[in-house]
């Protein structure tokens, strides 16, 4: 038998090299410091505090706007600037509180304290991660607390993390597993104290032979815990993908991954609950990776959160050629930014800049039918017959061909021989559907 | 930065692969198949194999040109239908006739229905099919080393018994490209090789031709075993039968399709009039593949064992 892995899915150039083997360096930011008030999914938080008010590092600024939502913690110490709109890194101008760093890193009483959870009821630790305003670190930013509050939780058997890190060019969670195995092993054991049917699995692929070597080193001993091998291969670290592998069980787009038993947390995720709960640390830094051939000097940084992603390029040394693409994460499912005078959000996992855009040098063709796109779709789902819906515009017929089952993974717009954009046809007819199920509702 | 970055929807990388790379591929793994032809037919058959392909690429110029579309001539799909038509001729045919076959092909097969991917039928047999009612006779005139002769096939059905190593080497009579097993099987394993095809439909198809001719036909392997090597099956199944355009694109729709070529060619072959069927078992085939595609949808990750 094979590694663990899923049907589909493809082998992009995984250009890791330029950054794997640097260790994380901690950055202090220059410059103000700016929160976003969305960093997440859901609504979005309010700002508790105003102009001129002074913060402190690890001081919660702006309060959950409801249930999935989350707390947006201040990663400096200082005063508050002003609160008004900024631009983030979708290209939207979302409300900020942007605070001038006095260089104290002042912090609140017991910031950093270290705290025993065993003896704590579940509704505290809960608690405790909610207040600390953590989110799925991958990039999806769906409020962790309310992931760890299931409706059954006797239901869930799986505690998953995701250390597949599938996607080209981050090495953030890979450097995380070499350097703080010991509070990703920790962060598992706080979450599998919340759930007392669950074993916990570490999915890591196989092109990181040493973080696979350094956790089952690590767990060995603890009976709930093991270490699970996948192939490489994209997306493996898609949240449906990675379930299926190690469980065998299949999650639909209809369905939440507790459907199946399993909560699913990022390498990252996982060592901010750690360092909630155990450190007394909310969530106030993020390991970004710096990457791409555009760069002088590929790095992966550990920064404060609102730290302008300027300070970060020039920090890895430049660009040593000028690039024409910057992309917010990785080549496969990141986000094409056209400055980088934007903050550092929870969400943020690397800036890939390349000296060339390979795709504006492509023509799209006609589709032959080749197949490579029905081959390589993780979802099993038939991407031309889902095009020729969405040329059409027509939101049924994208439905009847199962178009809401895509994970807009790109591997079908990877492969395909004709260069046709048809994951970006695919987001649009996504966000049709859901609004007119939205609307209809 | 001086220069504004661009912006663009993910994924910001592509394979490189190319529907180009992908339309020269085939026409390297033909490569042995026509130069088998060629050193057993002689200079005529090289003949045959660039007027044919000149006339397709010619003609899909001249339509593009005369239509102000984009030239597409480049991409190599043109080239592609030439060869695998000049493939299907018989080595003696005089010139005019297979460039009027490719012709017919670009022209009224691919572009009149609005050019690459999107013709129903393999436009290369869609052309020889034309050419075949049009100019029956000289069509299934074969000689081999100046004697004419019947195919393998033709023997078969008269009766007679034939040379299975002949039929492999491929010193048999014949159309330019089918008669040598050795040379099509090379091609066919450099296209899986290259992931350019997969063995779905044209394994299904030689093993229900098979199972077919050995249950309706003879119970005798070297019945069987010339039934599989001779007729075209093997270019048929592993050449034209995966044209991407023409045949399913669903995993499960591709064994439907084999299967029903399979029977076709078996029916064609055995209880037909002529000893070949494999191109009109195609070009039927070919015209069943909206419905086919429409009853194989696969089921998405997650509905296993649901109802949608």
């Amino acid at each position: 038998m094979g590694l663990a892995t899923f049907k589909g899915g493809i082998h992009p150039y995984e250009g890791k090299e330029l950054s794997e083997n640097k260790p994380v360096q901690e950055l202090l930011p220059k410059g103000e410091l700016v929160f976003p008030m969305s960093q997440h999914i859901g609504a979005p938080a309010r700002p508790l505090v105003k102009k001129g008010d002074r913060v402190l590092m690890g001081q919660i600024i702006g309060e959950a706007g409801g249930f999935v939502s989350a707390n947006v913690i201040c990663s400096v110490s200082g005063t508050v600037k002003a609160v008004e709109p900024r631009l983030v890194v979708s290209g939207q101008m979302v409300d900020s509180i942007i605070v001038e760093n006095d260089g104290l890193y002042e912090a609140v009483p017991h910031f950093g304290e270290e705290r025993d959870y065993r003896g704590m009821y579940k509704e505290e630790i809960r608690n405790i991660i909610k207040e600390a305003g953590i989110v799925g670190l991958g990039g999806a930013g769906f409020p962790t607390h309310v992931k760890l509050t299931p409706k059954d939780e006797s239901k869930i058997d799986y505690i998953l993390v995701n250390g597949a890190e599938c996607e080209p060019y981050l090495t953030s969670d890979y450097r995380m597993m070499l350097e703080a195995p010991e509070k990703i092993v920790g962060g598992l054991k706080v979450i599998l104290s919340l759930f007392d049917n669950a074993k916990g699995v570490i999915g890591i692929e196989n092109n990181k032979p040493e973080a696979i070597k350094k956790l089952k080193e690590l767990v060995k001993d603890e009976p709930r815990i093991e270490v699970c091998e996948l192939l490489t291969k994209y997306p493996q670290g898609g949240e449906r993908s990675l379930i299926y592998a190690v469980t065998g069980r299949s999650v639909n787009s209809s369905m939440l991954p507790a459907d199946a038993g399993c909560i699913v947390d990022n390498i990252d995720t996982v060592i901010a609950i750690y360092n909630a709960v155990c450190l007394q640390t909310p969530l106030i830094r993020k390991i970004i990776t710096i990457t791409g051939d555009a760069v002088a000097d590929p790095k992966n940084f550990s920064v404060k959160l609102g730290t302008n992603y300027q300070e970060l390029i020039e920090a890895a040394g430049g660009f040593k050629e000028e690039p024409e693409k910057i992309i917010s994460g990785g080549p496969m499912m990141g986000m094409a930014i056209y400055t980088t005078d934007v903050p550092v959000a929870k969400t943020s996992s690397a800036l890939t800049c390349f000296t060339k855009d390979m795709v504006a040098a492509m023509e799209p063709t006609p589709c032959i039918r080749c197949g490579r796109c029905v081959a390589a779709c993780p979802s099993h789902i038939v991407p031309p017959m889902m095009m020729r819906a969405a040329l059409k515009n027509d939101c049924e017929g994208f439905e009847k061909v199962n178009g809401m089952e895509c994970m807009e993974c790109g591997s079908c717009t990877y492969v395909c021989p004709a260069k046709r954009p048809l994951t970006q046809a695919f987001k649009d007819m996504r966000k049709q559907v859901a609004a007119n199920r939205r609307k209809k509702a | 930065m001086s220069r504004s970055l661009n912006v663009s929807s993910s994924p910001h990388v592509r394979d490189t692969v190319t529907t180009k790379s992908i339309m020269y591929d085939v026409l390297i793994a033909m490569l042995p198949a026509a130069a088998f032809g060629v050193y057993q037919f002689g200079i005529q058959a090289l003949l045959v194999i660039v007027v044919t392909m000149a006339a397709c690429a010619l003609s899909e110029y001249v339509y593009e040109r005369a239509m102000g579309l984009p030239i597409t001539v480049a991409d190599g799909s043109a080239l592609v239908t030439g060869m695998i038509l000049a493939l299907n001729m018989p080595a003696g045919i005089p010139l005019w006739i297979p460039a009027l076959g490719g012709i017919f092909a670009i022209v009224v097969v691919k572009q009149l229905y609005g050019g690459l991917g999107q013709n129903f039928m393999n436009p290369a047999l869609a052309g020889r099919c034309f050419l075949l009612i049009s100019f029956a006779g000289k069509m299934s005139s074969f000689a081999l080393d100046g004697w004419s002769g019947a195919t393998p096939l033709a023997q078969l059905k008269a009766g007679q018994t034939v040379d299975l190593a002949a039929m492999f080497v491929g010193r048999i009579p014949g159309t330019i490209g089918e008669v040598s097993v050795l040379a099509l099987l090379a091609g066919a394993a450099y296209m899986v090789y290259k992931k350019v095809i997969s063995l779905r439909i044209p394994v299904t198809y030689i093993v229900t031709t098979a199972v077919f001719v050995f249950i309706f036909g003879q119970q005798d392997m070297s019945f069987v075993a010339a039934h599989v090597c001779g007729g075209g099956l093997l270019f048929g199944a592993f050449f034209m039968a995966t044209d991407y355009v023409t045949s399913p694109i669903t995993p499960k729709g591709q064994i439907v399709f084999g299967i029903l070529l399979g029977v076709l060619t078996g029916l064609f072959r055995l209880f037909g009039g002529s000893a070949e069927g494999v191109s009109y078992a195609i070009i039927i085939s070919n015209m069943l593949v909206p419905l086919i595609e429409r009853y194989t949808l696969p089921t998405a990750f997650g509905k296993e064992g649901k109802k949608a």
